[in-house]
Order: structure tokens, then sequence, then C-alpha cells
């Protein structure tokens, strides 16, 4: 029953691991779009002035 | 959108439901099997990861033929995608293997055919993240990797046919392995409901790795002409 329990403890962990991995790298996208955003928003008074 | 949305939502849920009554029915529906006891039931987790693993490597050679053919990114991202979940899944299979083996042989790891030829298939696709890793230019990196993907599909079929040509360590086919092989018919109604909740999870994890890629290749063209502008 323990090497069961490893087993399948194992499935789990590597599956999670995977989501956090992905969840990880949206967080990253979402904070570069912020940023990409507040670049943007900063450019957009001095093309309005040119 | 607001449909796409919904429709994740939908699938997410009846992915987890499911995973549950696939744990349900693993422990406590299939039959134990007489000579190997309950460790056994790791089988209906062991052999569909390997088939999920075998069809995620089969998008990579797919997704890297084509774009070798077309040039289309959409199908780099779908190697790239698949390749990360197949490597998660034959992860699942080179431990899940062993920690069965231990009680059952004796042993935890041989170097039989079926056991080697799965682990180069694990270091294949290892490398062929790696390699993506290392290289800067994106055509390059997507070319370069697409050959990865259709050399490595080789190791795919040694695998499968390995305890076919060889004698090994590892059991018989269970499946189309003959006149001795086969399944108790309530081991197998746990087996394929298992083997479709992995489908599922595979492609659940496909769609959203896709759309993760997706929006990182939009943000790295949108930083690009960000700073060509400045």
């Amino acid at each position: 029953m323990n090497y069961l329990f490893a087993a399948f403890c194992f499935i789990w962990i590597v599956l999670f691991g995977y989501l956090r991995f992905l969840q990880k790298r949206l967080k990253a996208l979402q904070q570069e779009i912020s940023l990409l955003k507040e670049a943007i928003r900063k450019s957009l008074p001095d093309e309005g002035g040119r | 959108m607001k449909n796409r949305s919904f429709i994740w939502t939908v699938l997410s849920y009846s992915l987890l439901i499911a995973m549950l009554i696939d744990l349900y029915l693993v422990l406590l529906v299939a039959p134990t099997e007489r000579t190997m006891g309950d460790v056994q039931r790791i089988f209906y987790f062991h052999v569909p990861s390997a088939w999920v693993a075998f069809l995620a490597f089969f998008t990579v050679f797919f997704g890297s033929v084509a774009y070798i053919a077309t040039r289309n990114v959409r199908y780099d991202r779908q190697a790239i995608a698949s390749a990360e979940i197949g490597v998660a899944f034959c992860t699942i299979v080179l431990v899940t293997g062993p920690i069965w083996a231990r009680p059952v042989w004796g042993i935890w790891w041989t170097w039989d055919p079926r056991l080697t030829s799965t682990l180069v298939l694990w270091l294949i696709y290892a490398s062929y993240l790696l390699l993506r890793g290392f290289i800067e230019d994106p055509g390059r990196r997507a070319i370069l990797s697409a050959v990865v993907g259709i050399v490595g599909f080789v190791d795919v079929p040694i695998v499968y046919m390995s305890i076919r040509w060889w004698r090994t360590q590892h059991p018989s086919p269970v499946f189309a392995g003959g006149a001795e092989s086969g399944l108790d018919p309530d081991m197998k109604i746990v087996f394929f409901f298992s083997l479709a909740v992995f489908m599922l999870l595979y492609a659940v994890l496909q769609g959203l790795s896709i759309q993760i890629k997706r929006v990182e290749s939009d943000v790295v063209e949108l930083s690009r002409r960000a700073a060509e502008k400045e």
C-alpha cells in the first residue's frame, strides 16, 4: 500500500507542478503586459505633442 | 471570447470531477490483482500516462513536420506545448514504473529494452526543451527544434515494440499482445475510463499551454515594437 501511495503522490505532484509552472508563466505575462501598457500610456502625450 | 471562457470553465470542472471518479474507480471498484495485490493499481495511471506521452510526442512530430512544410508558427507552438506535456507524462511513467517494480520484481530498475528505450525517449525530449532555451533567434529555434522533434520520434515505435521484439523483464503487452494477453472485463472498464480522463487532461493542458504561448509571442512582438519606437 505504501508503494501505491507513493506513486499516487508523485503523479499529483507532477500534475500540480506543471499547472503551477503554467500559472507562473501567465503571471509573468500579465506583468509584462501591464509594463507595456504603462510604456504606451507614457509615450502617447509625446506623440500627440509632435 | 466569453463563450470560449465558458467552455474552458466547463471543461476544467468536468476534468476535475472525472479525475475524482477515476480515483474512486481505481482504488475501490477495480478488482485486486491475484498475484501482485493492491500495488497493481498503479497500472491504471502508469499505462495511460505512457499512452498520453506517446500521443504528445506524436503531436510534436506532426507539429514539427507541419512547421518545416509551412513555416507557420502555430505548428511550432503546438509542438513545444506537446513536448512539455509529453516530458511531464514520461516522467510519471519513469517514476511510477520503478515504484511498481520494487515490490513485484524486487528491484527498482533494470536496463532492459523497454525501460532503457523509455529513458532515452525522456532524454531526447528533455534535450528538445533545453535546446529551445539555448537559442535566442525564434526562426532558428523553431527549425532546429523541429528537426529534433522529427528525429526524436523514431524512438516512440521502438519503445512500443520493445516488449514484442525482445525478451524483457517488463511484462508482455496486455492489449494486442496475442492469445495469452488480456484483461479482466472490470479492469478493462476502469482502464479505459482512466485513459479517457488522461486524454482529456492532455487536451486541457495542451489548450492552456498553446494559449499562453500565443500571448507570449504577442507580448514579445509588442515589446520589440515598443523598443523600436523608443
